[in-house]
């Protein structure tokens, strides 16, 4: 009784909460509506057959890969002693750690170039053994560490910091060094936060865009990912532009449902029988 | 074989100081919920480094504050069952133990590894749950598998914290026996944390009383008795006389 007058007495404001969280989600959910409205299963067919599509797709797919990998690598290591870490340098770090991700794409790609550029000094010295960095794949997959690795370190931080100190503790008192502490017990306790990560960070650097094209510019087979070869398609054809939209949205939501579940896994912990 | 421990630190606001020894056998720490038994421990295992003291096992030191002796966790050898048991969730019964035999006998082969793996949790009474991951074992088998792990390392001293606080009544008193019988027979240096009288007596005869980070009182249950030295410890001497 006293439930349903509570209950009747919230509804208003009920519809007021509703309203207002439906609109955002409409605003939102409209755009990948514009992107499948009117478009027919033919459309998607012809538009995936334009000559700017198959050598996108790849080297989206190879670019994406090796900054997948480059993160991992170095972003494990420094994420496992900043989470050791809690003082003023620890949060120093990981605040300068996170202005990739709000940094304008537009700096960042200035900033790739002159570190990079010809007139650089890491420029002169590639440079003289024959490699020149920018407008290669290799700045390509550059700018997309540059804005991915920001999302893996600190979800691979959070997940570091949410291991039992205990279990580490015991570890060590069993005799184990710091690789088999850290590769038998923390790297797979804390492997779906690492994998969520590893996600978030792939699903940012596939769709790296204004990096990449200051700093790698947009060459067909050799910078131009799949946003870049979206906005090329935009002035010749659009169903090509339509249809590599489309494959990004699928590729972005498979991957933040891959986060989702991991984080599911990862929530309440192991279960323990009384 | 005795665990000689003398230690002065800070865990938070508490201050901390114990001073026993385990010449009479194994000692029991007793005392009020935070009062710093567990930090007491810890400090001994060397999870925590205590700002003044000495911790000797077996003519070794292995902390001196003075001498600047401070020997890391990894080399102490010391057998460490916490409260919650920690064991390795992601590894089964026999992969927790065969973690240990792996980081003390790394010259064994895998499948000499999950032998060993098996006997000792046979011995324990364990051999038809050795595949069972820990969330899948009640928290007696947990606690037996990790005392099965412990023991697998090679220890030359046992740290329990609270090893019967969560289990039932009925598994708490076959544990008694079975955890007692194993401690006179293994004749390590042990350090048992209980805040419960009952349980403090089933397995050791040698108390000290932790009280506000301090040991406030140390001995038999009959010079506590005779002597209380506090209003804590005179409860306790009663709480223990009219156990069953």
């Amino acid at each position: 009784m006293s439930a349903r007058l509570v209950r009747g007495a919230r509804r208003p404001w009920h519809a007021v909460l509703g309203a207002l969280g439906g609109a955002l989600i409409l605003f939102l959910v409209l755009p990948v509506v514009g992107l499948l409205s009117g478009t027919t299963l033919a459309d998607v067919r012809a538009g995936l057959e334009h000559p700017l599509v198959a050598p996108a797709l790849e080297l989206s797919f190879f670019t994406t890969t090796v900054s997948a990998a480059v993160v991992i690598l170095f972003g494990t290591p420094l994420a496992w002693i900043i989470a050791e870490r809690r003082g003023g340098g620890a949060r120093l770090l990981e605040s300068a750690l996170k202005l990739p991700v709000v940094l304008p794409p537009a700096v960042a790609g200035l900033g790739l170039l002159l570190a990079f550029g010809r007139t650089s000094v890491l420029g002169a010295l590639f440079a003289r053994l024959g490699v020149g960095v920018p407008f290669t794949s290799a700045a390509v997959v550059l700018a997309q560490v540059f804005v991915s690795a920001p999302f893996y370190v600190e979800a691979a931080i959070a997940a570091f910091r949410r291991l039992d100190a205990d279990l580490l503790v015991i570890a060590r008192s069993l005799g184990a060094g710091t690789a088999r502490v850290l590769f038998r017990v923390a790297l797979p306790l804390a492997a779906p936060g690492l994998l969520s990560g590893v996600a978030l960070a792939w699903a940012r650097a596939l769709g790296e865009f204004g990096a990449t094209l200051m700093f790698a510019g947009s060459l067909s087979g050799r910078t131009q990912t799949l946003p870049l070869a979206i906005y090329a398609a935009l002035e010749s054809d659009v169903r090509a532009a339509r249809a590599l939209s489309l494959v990004l949205v699928c590729i972005a939501f498979v991957l933040l449902f891959a986060v989702r579940s991991s984080e599911r896994v990862h929530g309440p912990g192991p279960g323990a029988r009384p | 074989m005795t665990l000689g421990v003398e230690l002065e630190g800070h865990v938070g606001p508490l201050r901390l100081r114990a001073a026993f020894d385990t010449t009479r056998g194994t000692v029991v720490l007793t005392g009020p919920n935070g009062a710093g038994k567990t930090s007491v421990l810890r400090m001994i295992l060397g999870a925590v480094t205590p700002e003044r003291g000495r911790v000797r096992l077996n003519g070794a030191t292995l902390f001196d504050s003075e001498r600047d002796v401070n020997v890391p966790l990894e080399e102490r050898a010391i057998g460490y069952v916490p409260q919650n048991y920690g064991l390795f969730p992601h590894l089964s019964a026999a992969g927790n133990v065969e973690f240990a035999l792996a980081c003390r006998r790394p010259a064994l082969s895998r499948e000499e590894r999950h032998g060993r793996a098996l006997d000792l949790l046979g011995e324990l009474g364990l051999a038809n749950l050795v595949a069972h991951r820990p969330h899948a074992l009640s928290a007696g088998e947990r606690q037996r598998v990790a005392l099965a792990r412990a023991l697998a390392s090679e220890p030359k001293a046992l740290l329990l914290d609270e090893p019967f606080a969560a289990l039932d009544v009925g598994t708490r008193r076959k544990l008694r026996v079975f955890l007692r019988e194993r401690l006179e027979r293994l004749s390590l240096p042990t350090v048992v944390v209980s805040h419960d009288a009952e349980d403090a007596r089933a397995v050791g005869h040698h108390i000290a009383v932790v009280e506000d980070g301090s040991v406030v009182q140390a001995g038999s249950w009959g010079e506590l008795a005779r002597a209380p030295a506090t209003e804590f410890v005179r409860e306790l001497t009663l709480e223990r006389e009219r156990a069953p």
